[in-house]
């Protein structure tokens, strides 16, 4: 079995006995509640700079994504995120870490099979149960509407 | 003072949102993959329930950046869409919500991945 170092890093990581909870939930709440009140103040900013409810939630986004995009290749993320479990994850920019994070390991192994493929080990899976729910509710409120 | 509360609002809820993370991190054998999946899964239940739509009024950031906001964001995509284009909207708002959220992931990650060194410094610890 071939398995590169950042591999056994995780492996190793998830086997090894949890932390405790007193300290992991706390630091998940600020850290997680930390990055939304920074997407807070950025929703705010492009409000008051002239762009719509719907724009500026975008932009929110696109600028949390890239600044995870950044710190991921700084490999400052993943050692946030050493500390912060969830709270680094479940915020949008963890989502993007999941994408930047595996491009980039797997760069060695070629551009197309290597970083496009890998790309979406984890937001693949995200995209296809996403966006397959959101299809059944589009049907059933589509039945709904028929009435 | 209302600024202010938004701001409280957003810490709380966001970070709420982000310990039921880590409890279940904590507690199952869920995977950062799994969870990331069921929590956009679950913003679209509860955003296709009209459940979630509160919550964003009151929280703001604290409801929209965790990743049921984005699941929210596709059911809503979806209504949208199904008013507009009937049966064809089902297979579009999903997409069309999320457009921007994925190719950015997708640009920036390509963008980092070719500027930055890959080999990361975890293992130093």
């Amino acid at each position: 079995m071939n398995i590169s170092n950042q591999e056994y890093g995780r492996l190793a990581k998830r086997l090894s006995p949890p932390s405790a909870m007193y300290k992991t939930i706390p630091l998940a709440f600020v850290i997680g509640g930390g990055i939304c009140v920074l997407g807070e103040a950025l929703l705010n900013i492009y409000q008051m700079l002239g762009l719509d409810m719907e724009k500026a939630g975008m932009l929110t986004s696109m600028s949390l994504i890239f600044l995870s995009a950044l710190f991921t290749g700084l490999k400052l993320y993943d050692r946030i995120a050493q500390h912060a479990g969830a709270g680094t994850l479940v915020p949008i920019t963890g989502f993007a870490n999941s994408v930047v994070s595996p491009a980039l390991d797997f760069k060695s192994e070629g551009f197309v099979l290597g970083l496009g493929a890998k790309m979406f080990v984890i937001a693949g899976p995200v995209i296809v149960y996403g966006i397959s729910a959101s299809i059944v509710y589009g049907l059933i409120y589509y039945i709904t509407t028929l009435f | 003072m209302d600024m202010f509360m938004e701001y409280v609002w957003a810490f709380l809820i966001g970070g709420l949102l982000c310990a039921i993370g880590q409890v279940l991190i904590d507690l199952t054998k869920l995977t950062p993959a799994r969870i990331l999946t069921s929590y956009v899964v679950a913003g679209v239940i509860l955003g296709a329930l009209g459940l979630y739509e509160p919550i964003v009024e009151l929280a703001g950031g604290g409801a929209t950046v965790p990743l049921t906001g984005f699941g929210y964001l596709l059911s809503k995509g979806v209504r949208e869409a199904v008013d507009q284009n009937g049966i064809l909207g089902a297979f579009m708002g999903g997409f069309t919500n999320a457009a921007v959220g994925i190719a950015a992931a997708i640009f920036f990650g390509l963008i980092a991945a070719l500027v930055f060194k890959s080999g990361s410094k975890i293992n130093e610890t």
